[in-house]
């Protein structure tokens, strides 16, 4: 008997993968909720335990053992819950292209991400230059594809989708649009959306902002 | 010439990393030299992002960064006689990946943080950083030859930085990290890996090494804001 447990918290974008992840292979899992994932006195005790470096969702709990790091959790679903349309594609090549985006992806976002909402200013704005050159270059990347896993939802799709959950927070907060800057991108949102995987998964775009005010107020970042 | 092509610097551990990987497989390769204060065409069109080393180009397609390299190697050359870098095992190969990303996002940063860093307290702070970084390896490959065991594996080349470069690093930062006396297992690792081929065929000149991160670390140094 599988037991799979994800521990995680509502508006992490990484849980949101590892969620998608293990709906589109229709495995059963529980999940559990931390209660603030911003404080270590706060984490829950199978969190410090599971993941004691470092103390972060998601961690996906196999029968009693812990795997922890989005990307690392996807390969590790996908190479143990095997079928016939499997979320990485088979040639090494394309593999080694969605790594390396996931990866470029993620460097970006820890860089630009926090100063979207919590900066002001010159750093703000070079901050949304940042992110809007990161969306270009996937969006070249996509290309007329429908999704980055070619005709395939596959795990690059997976991997970029949930960050567009706080698209409303970021373009209220920077003042620009993401539709006006990459409007293909967009598109490729919209076609994500109409799978249950990811309808089911992302959070409402206006309670992730008004979360994000919550934590501006609760940590004083004017 | 073959279909293997490695655009890199001998100085560069992330490229020392790809060359004990093809080795280790038995690939044969062609190193094409780059001069990174003067970037060739190939390097900015064949890793366009990023515009660095190392990138391998394989039948003309080029895959840039080295956790993703060498991931590719293992699986693109897996019918031959040579072992698997990565192990069989899915978790077993969740936690190679893990120490893997630890290795180049915490031990790589903090180590170099702990040599940029002048003396003072933000220094002894830095070290103590780095060590506390190191210590997590130290537990890791307890019991054990190498990361993966008998044989070396993707873990032994993603920490190999440690039993060459981190020295020189050392030199230059005036600081001791790893000893026999603090961290014995990682340290009786770091022998075995260095003078194992075909890990002790890419190594290079020590006075390169030195040349190479002297540059940076002065470099780092000299953007820091004064504290006058």
């Amino acid at each position: 008997m599988e037991e799979v447990v994800l521990l995680g918290f509502w508006t992490s974008p990484y849980v949101m993968r590892v969620k998608i992840a293990l709906l589109e292979k229709g495995i059963e899992f529980q999940y559990k909720e931390e209660r603030d994932v911003f404080e270590d006195k706060n984490k829950s005790e199978l969190l410090l335990e599971s993941n004691p470096i470092y103390k972060k969702v998601p961690v996906l709990i196999h029968n009693g053992k812990p795997i922890c790091e989005s990307l690392i959790i996807l390969e590790y679903i996908d190479e143990v819950w095997k079928q016939e349309q499997q979320l990485f594609s088979a040639d090494p090549y394309y593999r080694a292209k969605a790594r390396f985006w996931i990866d470029f992806f993620d460097k970006k976002t820890t860089t630009c991400g926090k100063k979207l909402w919590a900066n002001k200013g010159e750093d703000q704005d070079a901050a949304k230059r940042e992110f809007v050159e990161c969306l270009k270059l996937l969006e070249n990347e996509l290309g007329e594809k429908p999704y980055f896993g070619g005709d395939h939802f596959a795990l690059l799709d997976i991997a970029l989708i949930p960050i567009t959950c706080r698209f409303y927070t970021y373009e209220k907060l920077c003042k620009f649009s993401v539709e006006e800057e990459c409007p293909k991108f967009m598109e490729w949102v919209r076609r994500c959306n109409m799978r249950e995987s990811v309808s089911k998964t992302l959070p409402d775009p206006f309670k992730v902002f008004d979360f994000v005010l919550e934590v501006k107020k609760r940590f004083q970042i004017q | 010439m073959g279909e293997v092509k490695l655009i890199g610097t001998h100085q560069s551990f992330p490229c020392a990393r790809i060359e004990w990987g093809l080795k280790i497989k038995g690939v044969e390769y062609e190193y094409l030299k780059e001069d990174l204060s003067n970037k060739s065409d190939l390097l900015i069109e064949s890793n366009p992002v990023h515009k660095k080393v190392p990138v391998l180009i394989h039948k003309g397609n080029p895959i840039a960064e080295s956790l993703v390299i060498l991931e590719y190697i293992d699986e693109t050359w897996k019918d031959n006689n040579a072992h698997s870098l990565l192990p069989q095992n899915p978790y077993e190969r969740a936690l190679a990946r893990f120490w893997a990303k630890f290795i180049d996002e915490k031990c790589v940063i903090s180590v170099w943080g702990a040599c940029v860093a002048q003396e003072g307290e933000e220094k002894e702070k830095a070290v103590e950083g780095a060590i506390e970084t190191l210590s997590h390896l130290e537990k890791q490959i307890k019991g054990k030859k190498f990361f993966g065991g008998e044989k070396i594996g993707y873990l032994d080349i993603v920490a190999g930085w440690l039993s060459y470069w981190l020295s020189v690093l050392e030199e230059l930062g005036e600081i001791e990290l790893v000893n026999a006396e603090r961290f014995p297992c990682l340290h009786e690792w770091g022998k075995n890996f260095i003078n194992t081929s075909p890990i002790k065929d890419c190594i290079p000149p020590r006075e390169d090494v030195l040349a190479y991160f002297s540059f940076g670390i002065n470099y780092v140094r000299s953007m820091a804001p004064n504290k006058a």
